[in-house]
């Protein structure tokens, strides 16, 4: 069960209640962020066994919540590492060790509660855990006026349930329901029968009814549904309204005669054989990718060696024995017991773990002016100019998102992806019209990049727009407002140290632009008429400048 | 205990391409592209079942193979010079590489338990090693961290594990067949890494909905009662296990025709495929189909059938071009094969 809601009285008096529900000696188990894989699946407990010489293990978290419940907080941050280590265990319901080539085997059976905090539509836990867990709750349904049954009741449905029947009909529902609804995983209509038939135990019944169903259809694939069934794809379940309220960005339908021109990035502005080369593999290649292109972070994990430090052993730190013997080493006299057969004496002290340099990711992140008057001056070559950058991210396997701002709004049409092929999609379905919101975009660009640098990413703003800015960042329209708040936006991307990249799309090149482009300590540089391929060396430069400047 | 192999509903391709690599572990591997809840690790978990058990080493760390002296690690080698191996019989190995596995998980490292307790140096062998003579599933391939796919890339094309690390250094055979899922709308793979596996499936939810209706009924027959479901099923499981047996047998016994060779390479011309492994690999699979078929040699039919999953991942690529590989190989396909 996913429960996406944000900490409060409601979740925890609803976790109560859960428990309350459950067989007496049950586990039920919190599983914190940064769990060390250790932690969850168990191993060698290394101060025990150093303490008495022989192997001591611990028992793993997920081999613990045997026949309880496990409560994953705050979901959707956990790593996809430790995700597909739960959905591994789920699968088979076993925790599998290897340790000296004998394998050990925990049976592992555990309901998994995953608390997901998601603010926005994109920050959900990892797509292998959601697809694991049957039902969805979303703060609505947290209410506490609701009438949780007994647990006596609870009890003796849990015994009655494997006496259960369910007909082929039951079955033909859910499936073909599951499949009007757009849902492709098979996994959705097999939890659906399985909660009918608990909802029918819970009832007393000994045949799963047609309220059952209904009842599973609601809880389990309302909120999976990607389509109602024969109906336009951009209306959802009512059951769902809730939830997808928040996550549809309203969009202005304002009927004007400029708007939504749907105009095509030009390819004709592009030197095509410098995109043929660049699908061939010829194009600037990982060679130009310096040293630093993507900036180096420290990590315990992976990466080039680069030294060591006094720390504790777990979470996948490596010891460097040498530098830890060699930190042992003038302390031997000292340490010198009468214990026969112990030569060596080494304390949790003397542990010298190694630090690696790891290359994080970059997530290129463009910020797209699709109103009215960038429509008329240059959007097409503006998108003519991303499609090229997205080629060379595609090289520098760089992560791409893009956003778009028009009319009031800043709309993000494409989280951040490696899939160039989405991209190019969303790109090429970009609609341009409307007034120019550039604070809100600049603000929008912004609260993505440090959302990503929270991930550990390495963000990099590019920002094209003609500086035509005519709605503050209050919605209202006006020139003067709008510019003042766009400058106080470019600002506030300075003081969060963004590397960014001011692309000027206006037919001349724009004082104003070239301002907002110094208030944002970014690079300024108007977009030459004919030669995006100039655009991407710039980016690419951009890339060296930012590693030189952090070195 | 595992869902029954045989019990798989639908999926063909997928099916057909984990079975070829079974027959014929040259091919080195196979890539599962898809959607999410379609079988995918339900597949390659219940290949272990079905596999019968093989000889190995008794004792060794690498599950050796007794009979092939060339292969064999150091230890076992030095034990062989002094006589005779001991043999037992145990399952072929299908291992997980969960994402996020650390570097040392994969490659083995020393034993740090060992090494502080009694202070004796001895190498924790990895995934690589148990994975020696069986299989490598990584589930969701696509989203392998790069350092651990450089590992990967090295031991696959070289079948040996080299280790230095810590102070040891050591070398192990490990070669196994590669099995890969994922789903492309998620992250690219490294063109390297996609030239590594073999063959290369894609697999869809299947739309009819009485296929479906009989996926759910039989996953939910087997997770209410799975000793039952197993033993109905053990027939059907034991069957697939001798074609499959009969068919490694019969391998090295068919024939493929220069007609046969000049139509692959046809084909791999027409669709521009980088390098020769494009034609090596669709001969070797359509050999193994052949034999699973109880074919005595490769026939245009064999070829056909092995083009799309060969071949569809080592066409050139616009990186901004979405168009399915599939349809460009299909077409190619009906013209080479019409002339």
């Amino acid at each position: 069960m996913t429960i996406r809601a944000w900490s409060g009285p409601a979740r925890e008096n609803y976790l109560q209640n859960y428990r309350g529900l459950l067989a007496a000696k049950s586990a039920f188990r919190r599983m914190p962020l940064h769990i060390s894989d250790q932690q969850i699946l168990g191993g060698l407990d290394l101060p025990a066994t150093l303490a008495t010489g022989r192997a001591v293990m611990t028992s793993g978290l997920l081999g613990d919540c045997d026949g309880g419940v496990l409560v994953v907080a705050m979901a959707e941050r956990i790593s996809s590492g430790t995700a597909a280590r739960l959905a591994a265990v789920m699968d088979r319901h076993a925790v599998i060790r290897e340790q000296n080539s004998i394998a050990t085997v925990h049976h592992a059976r555990f309901a998994v509660v995953a608390l997901d905090e998601g603010h926005d539509p994109d920050e959900a836990p990892p797509a292998c855990l959601l697809e694991r867990l049957a039902f969805t709750v979303a703060q609505s349904g947290l209410s506490g006026d609701a009438v949780w049954p007994d647990a006596a009741m609870v009890a003796q449905a849990r015994e009655s349930l494997g006496m259960i029947a369910s007909s082929d009909d039951a079955l033909a529902q859910l499936c073909s329901l599951a499949a009007a609804l757009g849902i492709g995983s098979l996994r959705a209509p097999l939890f659906a029968l399985r909660a009918a038939r608990a909802a029918a135990a819970l009832q007393g019944r000994e045949a799963v009814a047609a309220c059952d169903i209904a009842l599973a259809a609601r809880l389990v694939l309302a909120p999976r549904a990607t389509q109602v069934p024969s109906a336009p794809a951009d209306e959802k379940p009512e059951d769902q309204a809730e939830e997808s309220a928040e996550s549809q960005s309203p969009r202005d339908d304002q009927p004007e005669a400029v708007e939504d021109s749907i105009s095509d990035a030009q390819k004709s502005v592009l030197p095509p054989e410098l995109l043929a080369a660049l699908a061939a593999g010829a194009g600037p290649k990982r060679a130009s990718r310096g040293a630093g292109k993507t900036g180096d972070s420290t990590s315990l994990r992976r990466g080039r060696p680069a030294g060591t430090k006094r720390g504790a052993l777990g979470g996948g730190a490596r010891l460097n024995l040498i530098e830890t013997l060699r930190a042992a080493a003038p302390w031997q006299r000292l340490r010198q017991t009468a214990v026969p057969g112990c030569k060596l004496k080494i304390r949790a002290d003397d542990f010298r773990i190694q630090k690696f340099k790891e290359q994080t990711k970059s997530v290129a992140i463009f910020a797209v002016d699709a109103s009215g008057s960038a429509a008329v001056n240059r959007l097409a070559e503006a998108k003519g100019a991303v499609q090229l950058l997205l080629a060379d991210c595609y090289v520098r396997r760089d992560q791409v998102a893009l956003l778009a701002f028009r009319g009031r709004v800043a709309e993000c049409l494409l989280p951040p992806t490696s899939a160039l092929a989405r991209a190019k999609r969303s790109l090429a379905g970009l609609p341009g019209g409307g007034p120019t919101p550039l604070a809100t975009g600049i603000n929008a660009a912004r609260e993505m990049a440090e959302a990503e640098r929270r991930k550990g990413h390495q963000p990099l703003l590019v920002l094209l727009t003609d500086g035509g800015a005519n709605i503050g960042r209050d919605g209202k329209p006006g020139r003067a407002a709008a510019a003042h708040d766009a400058l106080a936006a470019a600002r506030l991307c300075r003081g969060a140290r963004l590397s960014c990249l001011v692309v000027d799309t206006a037919p001349r090149p724009q004082p104003f632009v070239a301002k907002l482009a110094g208030e944002m300590a970014a690079r300024y540089v108007p977009l030459p008429y004919a030669d995006p391929s100039h655009l991407s060396r710039i980016v690419q430069s951009q890339g060296d400048f930012r590693a030189s400047s952090a070195a | 205990m595992v869902f029954p192999f045989s019990a798989i509903v639908g999926q063909d391709e997928m099916i057909n391409a984990i079975i070829i690599a079974a027959i014929e572990p040259r091919l080195s591997g196979v890539l599962i592209f898809g959607d999410r809840g379609t079988g995918k690790s339900t597949a390659v978990r219940a290949l272990a079942a079905l596999l019968p058990d093989m000889a190995a080493v008794a004792g060794c760390a690498y599950a050796c193979d007794p009979v092939d002296a060339s292969s064999l690690c150091e230890s076992c080698r030095e034990r062989q010079l002094q006589g005779h191996l001991p043999v037992h019989r145990v399952a072929v190995p299908v291992v997980d590489l969960p994402l996020g596995a650390t570097e040392d998980r994969v490659i083995g490292a020393l034993n740090l338990e060992r090494a502080l307790a009694d202070g004796t140096k001895v190498f924790e062998p990895g995934l690589l090693a148990r994975a020696h003579r069986g299989f490598l599933y990584i589930d969701e391939v696509n989203l392998l961290e790069d350092h651990i796919v450089d590992v990967l890339l090295d031991v696959a094309a070289s079948g040996e594990n080299v280790v230095e690390r810590e102070g040891m250094s050591l070398r192990h055979p490990a070669r196994f067949v590669l099995i890969g899922s994922g789903n492309p709308e998620e992250g690219e793979l490294r063109p390297q890494l996609l030239d590594r596996f073999g063959l290369c499936v894609e697999v869809r939810t299947p739309t009819d909905i009485a296929t479906r209706i009989e996926v759910v009924r039989r996953r939910d027959e087997y997770d209410r009662d799975p000793v039952s479901f197993t033993a109905k099923w053990q027939a059907a499981n034991a069957i697939l296990r001798d074609h499959i047996l009969q068919a490694r047998e019969r391998l090295a016994g068919i024939t493929v025709s220069d007609e046969m060779l000049e139509q692959a390479a046809r084909l791999c011309i027409a669709l521009g495929t980088d390098g020769l492994r494009g034609e090596l690999t669709l001969v070797r699979a359509a050999r193994a189909w052949a034999a699973f078929q109880g074919a005595t040699c490769v026939g245009t039919a064999h070829l056909r059938a092995m083009t799309s999953p060969a071949l569809r991942h080592r066409l050139r690529r616009d990186p901004l071009d979405d168009s399915l590989a599939s349809t460009r190989v299909e077409r190619v396909v009906a013209e080479v094969f019409a002339a």
